[in-house]
């Protein structure tokens, strides 16, 4: 195994080590770590929903039809008696998988195709950047809104739809990032050992790509929860009556001088996780990059 | 010569790029699972119906002779016809272009005159208490999901205050004053969102310059702070901001989807949302079209624009 420690591999345990240095310095900022717990705490609750939901988030009762908040139900009812609270803490579990997967799916894909773009050059590069702008030019929301109408109203296909809206953003950054650490030394020391295109680009490459594209994924999960519950809202997402922060909302909406707690807590949930998602994200930029600073 | 080299250099990759999104926003339509003349007609309707659907919309020849009749129509300004309004899709839109301009002009405004000033203050007081509120605001600005605000600026300033009216669209030429006041509440809600970007990158431009040398000389020279800030470090900051505010500017054409729907003002983002409701895909594509190419142009504009208040790429 000697020679595999001399190769030029070394590079990924560096990246590793910047990695956790990052996350040091990330934790000695109280506003990120802060941040952390906030995120942490939804994935908690979304997981523990069935165990700490104090109702069942689908039953309706006609006696129960938009009550305020009371001890029994502490945000209230909704426009068919159903607990607020309850719907709401089932709900974080479709806003964060709507933050998680559409992110996992655009940067499974347009990480090497980025990769490829970037390291190649030539037509290829002109061709998935041609594309990238066509995409980039439609609003982000909009595309998602348009797909998901074509594929059909369906939490997954929400979810696909902000993945592909999320694709340009990635594979411009990944292009990027893959151009300059091409004209990089220890890329040039690996050519000149003899290593493959191939190895050249998912060994030494993609692994030295991840700080920005953390920082973006950190970002996008924000936009993409904000996507779903729009299209939610739309009735494009979530169906009833399965819980959604965004169907909640929109729902809410329609009863808005009658039950206006329908409408406060879901959306203050969707704004405080974005925040922290946010805070996040920055505190990872300047903890990867702490000249930004 | 330069200036015309670079106009030329950004309109030659304009071209594929518009040429490409034509075949995806084409493509949207073959996303849909099944015959599109079905999903048009809807579930109930005899073959003979069907047919000649198919035979209307040219929907059974080969994908790229559809694809062709469709850019052929598309160039001249022909989008297609709209089934639920049984009008041109280039009519409609043109119907609503003004309330969207308006619209966005409007958030643009609010956006320019909050977010551009309050990135300068937190700039030149970094680290004040000026500075913790004006970016936590941006923060909470680019973080609060827009029609969640509107809703909650709905119930305070209509439901509660009565203040101003919770939606309805008014022509200007009807009644100015009831037109500018159901502005108000959406323009807020985009503008602030917008305000949160311009801030943010605003402060860091502004950060960024007031650490460069010609800075430190001006300061050398015993200008006072407020003419350094604004005469010298602003200059070179706000050139990334104008190209920022373009885009921004772009696609807020558009429409602000959710916005929209909230206010019901029958913008392009009320108009998308319809046609996806009642599929009415070619509105749906009409649009999605039209306002990529307006992007393209605003950035085209910004481009433009940032060419020539940049004195270092003119000469």
């Amino acid at each position: 195994m000697a020679s595999l420690a001399l190769s030029p591999g070394m590079v990924i345990p560096r990246s590793e080590s910047r990695l956790r240095r990052a996350g040091r310095r990330l934790l000695r900022q109280p506003a990120s770590l802060l941040a952390g717990i906030v995120i942490l705490a939804f994935v908690v609750i979304a997981i523990a929903a069935p165990w700490i939901a104090p109702h069942d988030p689908t039953k309706a009762s006609f006696m129960l039809v938009r009550k305020a908040p009371s001890a029994a139900h502490w945000l209230g009812t909704d426009e068919v008696g159903r607990d607020v609270l309850s719907r709401l803490i089932w709900g974080a579990r479709s806003s964060l998988i709507a933050g998680m997967v559409p992110v996992v799916m655009a940067l499974a894909f347009s990480v090497p195709l980025g990769v490829i773009s970037g390291y190649a050059g030539g037509w290829i590069d002109m061709v998935v950047m041609r594309i990238t702008d066509a995409m980039l030019a439609i609003p982000y929301l909009i595309i998602a809104i348009a797909l998901a109408a074509f594929l059909g109203p369906d939490l997954w296909n929400a979810m696909l739809a902000i993945g592909i809206a999320s694709l340009p953003v990635f594979l411009r950054l990944a292009r990027a990032a893959a151009m300059t650490i091409r004209a990089e030394d220890y890329v040039e020391a690996a050519r000149a050992v003899g290593s493959s295109h191939l190895r050249i680009a998912f060994r030494h490459i993609l692994p030295n790509m991840l700080p920005p594209l953390l920082v973006q994924a950190s970002v996008m999960a924000a936009s993409a929860i904000i996507a779903e519950a729009s299209l939610s809202f739309l009735g494009l997402g979530q169906q009833p009556p399965a819980p959604s922060w965004g169907s909640m909302l929109n729902a809410a909406q329609r009863h808005m001088a009658a039950a206006p707690w329908m409408a406060i807590a879901p959306g203050a949930a969707i704004f405080i996780l974005v925040i922290a998602l946010n805070i996040f994200g920055d505190g990872l930029r300047d903890a990867l990059d702490p000249k930004r600073r | 010569m330069r200036f015309l080299i670079f106009i030329g250099q950004r309109l030659a990759l304009a071209v594929p790029t518009i040429l490409i999104l034509t075949v995806l926003v084409f493509l949207l339509q073959h996303l849909l699972p099944g015959d599109p003349a079905l999903a048009m007609a809807g579930d109930e309707m005899d073959p003979q119906a069907l047919e000649e659907l198919r035979q209307k919309y040219g929907l059974n020849l080969p994908v790229h002779i559809q694809y062709l009749r469709w850019l052929g129509g598309a160039v001249t300004g022909d989008l297609g016809m709209s089934l639920r309004n049984s009008m041109g899709v280039t009519e409609l839109l043109l119907s609503k272009l003004g309330i969207t301009l308006q619209l966005a002009l409007a958030s643009m405004a609010i956006a320019l005159l909050i977010g551009i000033p309050v990135g300068i203050i937190s700039a030149a007081r970094r680290g004040s208490l000026a500075d913790f509120l004006g970016s936590a605001f941006a923060l909470s600005g680019i973080s609060v999901p827009h029609f969640w605000l509107g809703i909650m600026l709905v119930l305070a300033f209509s439901v509660h205050l009565r203040w101003l009216p919770s939606s309805g669209y008014v022509p200007f030429s009807e009644d100015p004053w009831r037109s500018i006041s159901g502005f108000v509440l959406p323009s807020i809600v985009l503008g602030t969102g917008i305000a949160g970007v311009l801030m943010r990158h605003t402060r860091s431009a502004m950060l960024q310059s007031l650490g460069a040398d010609y800075v430190r000389t001006a300061r050398a020279k015993g200008l006072t702070e407020r003419r350094v800030v604004l005469r010298h470090a602003l200059r070179n900051a706000l050139m990334p901001v104008v190209t920022l505010g373009a885009i921004e500017f772009g696609q807020l054409l558009a429409g602000a989807v959710l916005t929209e729907q909230i206010f019901s003002i029958p913008g392009f983002g009320k108009l998308l949302v319809d046609g996806v409701l009642y599929r009415d895909y070619a509105v749906v594509q009409g649009l999605v079209l039209v306002s990529a190419v307006l992007f393209i142009l605003v950035s085209l504009m910004a481009d433009i624009l940032y060419f020539l208040i940049n004195p270092r790429l003119r000469s």
